[in-house]
């Protein structure tokens, strides 16, 4: 029988089947970070229990570590006792842990991926909701809470009902500064904040095929926005030449094997989907969130809607934000004051990311009054990014250029936007009070961002870079 | 975890959609390893920026403070994976959330900490909440999941449905990980298994070192 890359990859990982009906999925890589893991920690101890595979199970400290140059654990108080707790954790139960100092530190989808823990057709856990990321790389990666990720130590698998399948065809080519982050938002306002719920995500067609991994990894990123289970894209040449050489890659004979396996990780042309989606990407423009939630998403040259609109069980929630975002329905964006660009977060921080935004801001200055942030998603893509000379274009232009870390996405670090203020942000959630106090969220795409930046006003990047043209 | 046979309380009308977990449990300024998960509990929407109680919001109405039911719409608990979102509801006694749906995360973490996740149908889901909101806190009503019934004032009993297992799972306060681990010796066979089949999942060695 055809069957899905879902349904191969599940099947070779089901250890068995319990008595509550869940399969259990063994997790090949597990990465834990500080926010959470002191709970399950203080869980395993109080039920004298040991992590059972501590080779496979890493740990980075992300959501809570300051971005200010020269942090230490008591740079961003309200953190210092959660990387402590990590710290002694992963000491007394052996898992190594990228630390606050580590060359290797950074956000876990951004760390796991780029230091080759993340392999094709592998499974993943992490006790984060937007742990489906690394399906850029062809992995299927569930996000979990503080109990389950317990049960992980302590037996390296995850007790699963089967999710349904559902395949997501982006056909056309991207225009010109239109990204997977582009794609993603249009995506998430069709389908609807719980449009994917219950369901294992393929993404592929031409749009997908032509995007770097990179891309590819914020598309995946985003697929909890509407709700998905986990999402994925099936391995390519492109994701084989990517992994090659990282540091937990295999290596030589072992690699030419995994190769060869690797290669075998498709969707059968006859396989069955629950549910079938298709989207035309080649006249998308660049989108953003108006709203709420991340379902709330126009085009860059479109206008806020009109209450009427909106679909009726929808239309509290669009009231409600209206409010909230300060705007009047049937108005545009574009244009709007901004106090604030954040470009950072598991969804928009690897380095091709702050490429995208550094050749909008290269040779430009912050508008006056606006504070703009670039805060890489690990220390090797700062490195990297300063080896490039990101950093200068951004220091010059007048952006703060911070250390690696979950910083505003969530604020959990203490970067926060002011009461009030207006934020265009790279990252996936604009939930109310979010990132800081009545902080009003846009979500964008790097070059989205960086263009507002310099605009000091909601803008279109292709506007702008045809303006210097 | 704590077991779960029938739970009676106050149920209180959260009418929303997509409520997500940042509002349910918000990351505040000023935390530590272990908040008071009592406050955490829509900190953002009972308390004013200036600390006073927001007279408006459901659970600081008079009929409403000790409510130990929670009546919401669609897809509760989406976002985050935070499982305070969880705690802070069991911290205030709320041990049953009737929904129209729940984001996959988050039932699961009920699930994990007793909490009761029930799924009504369209019609029921209205017609349970039109009691619920006509009864405005003035009586109880009782989640029974033995029967599984919703009983109390203003109509019959509301039949609602659960996974077999769930239920079970729910009703005897399971240990999650002591179900998994009767299974270690078929965990063990498929890591020795794929120890020869996929041999590069069986192993994660930083090669610079």
């Amino acid at each position: 029988m055809p069957r899905t890359l879902f349904d191969k990859i599940w099947e070779f990982h089901c250890v068995g089947r319990r008595a509550d009906d869940r399969d259990l999925i063994y997790i090949d890589r597990h990465v834990l970070h500080e926010l959470h893991a002191h709970h399950a920690f203080a869980q395993l101890r109080k039920q004298n229990r040991d992590v059972r595979r501590a080779d496979l199970t890493f740990a980075v400290q992300d959501h809570t570590v300051a971005t200010t140059p020269g942090r230490d654990d008591d740079t961003n108080p309200s953190g210092t006792a959660f990387l402590k707790a990590m710290r002694e954790g992963c000491r007394q139960y052996g898992i190594r842990l990228f630390d606050i100092d580590d060359p290797d530190q950074g956000i876990s989808h951004v760390v796991a991926p780029e230091l080759g823990m993340v392999l094709p057709g592998a499974t993943h856990a992490v006790p984060d909701s937007h742990a489906s990321t690394v399906g850029g790389l062809g992995a299927l990666a569930f996000g979990c809470g503080t109990s389950e990720l317990a049960h992980i130590l302590a037996t390296q698998v995850m007790a699963l009902k089967r999710p349904k399948r559902m395949r997501v065809r982006l056909d056309g080519r991207l225009g010109a500064h239109i990204n997977a982050k582009d794609v993603a938002l249009r995506l998430i306002a069709d389908l609807g904040v719980s449009g994917a719920r219950g369901y294992v995500v393929e993404y592929g067609g031409a749009a997908v095929a032509a995007m770097p991994i990179e891309q590819r990894m914020t598309l995946c990123n985003l697929n909890i926005e509407m709700g998905g289970r986990s999402g994925f894209v099936a391995p390519d040449d492109a994701t084989f030449a990517w992994i090659e050489g990282r540091p937990f890659a295999p290596r030589g004979a072992l690699w030419d094997r995994a190769l060869d396996h690797w290669r075998t990780l498709v969707t059968d042309a006859d396989a069955v989907f629950d549910r079938e989606v298709i989207l035309d990407c080649a006249a998308l423009e660049p989108q953003i969130s108006w709203g709420t939630d991340p379902s709330q998403v126009i085009g860059i040259s479109g206008c806020v809607p009109e209450a009427a609109a909106v679909e009726p069980s929808r239309r509290a929630a669009a009231e409600a934000a209206f409010a909230y975002m300060d705007l009047a329905p049937g108005t545009p964006l574009m244009g709007l004051p901004v106090g604030r660009v954040f470009i950072g977060s598991c969804t928009n921080s690897r380095l091709p990311d702050l490429q995208a935004a550094a050749a909008v801001v290269r040779g430009r200055r912050v508008a006056n009054g606006v504070v703009a942030m670039v805060v890489p998603g690990s220390s090797t893509v700062k490195r990297e990014a300063e080896a490039a000379g990101l950093d200068r274009i951004f220091r010059d232009a007048g952006f703060f250029w911070g250390e690696s870390g979950c910083s505003m996405c969530a604020g959990g670090n203490g970067d926060r936007g002011l009461p009030g203020e207006r934020v265009v942000s790279t990252t996936n959630r604009n939930f109310e009070n979010r990132q800081g106090l009545r902080v009003r969220t846009h979500l964008a795409s790097p070059a989205t961002a960086a263009a507002s930046a310099i605009a000091g006003r909601i803008a279109d990047v292709r506007h702008l870079l045809a303006g210097a043209a | 975890m704590q077991p779960f046979t029938n739970h009676t309380g106050i149920a209180a009308p959260l009418l929303l959609d997509d409520i997500n977990t940042d509002q349910i449990a918000p990351i505040l300024q000023s935390r530590g390893l272990k908040d008071d998960y009592r406050v955490v509990l829509f900190n953002r929407a009972r308390w004013h920026e200036d600390g006073s109680e927001n007279p408006d919001f459901v659970l600081n109405k008079p009929q409403f403070r000790a409510a130990g039911i929670l009546v919401t719409g669609q897809n509760f608990g989406a976002g985050s994976s935070r499982e305070s979102a969880v705690w802070s509801m069991l911290a205030n006694n709320i041990r049953v959330v009737v929904a129209k749906s729940f984001a996959d995360i988050y039932r699961e973490n009920c699930l994990q900490n007793g909490v009761l996740p029930v799924v009504l149908g369209p019609e029921d889901a209205d017609a349970f909440i039109a009691r619920v909101v006509a009864t405005d806190g003035a009586a109880p009503f009782t989640v029974d999941l033995v029967t599984q019934r919703i009983s109390g004032p203003g109509g019959p009993d509301i039949v609602f449905d659960i996974a077999g297992p769930d239920r079970t799972r729910l009703l005897e306060g399971l240990d999650d990980i002591g179900l998994t681990l009767k299974h270690m010796d078929e965990i063990v066979s498929w890591e020795g298994r794929a120890a020869v089949s996929q041999p590069w999942l069986q192993g994660a060695n930083d090669n610079r070192r």
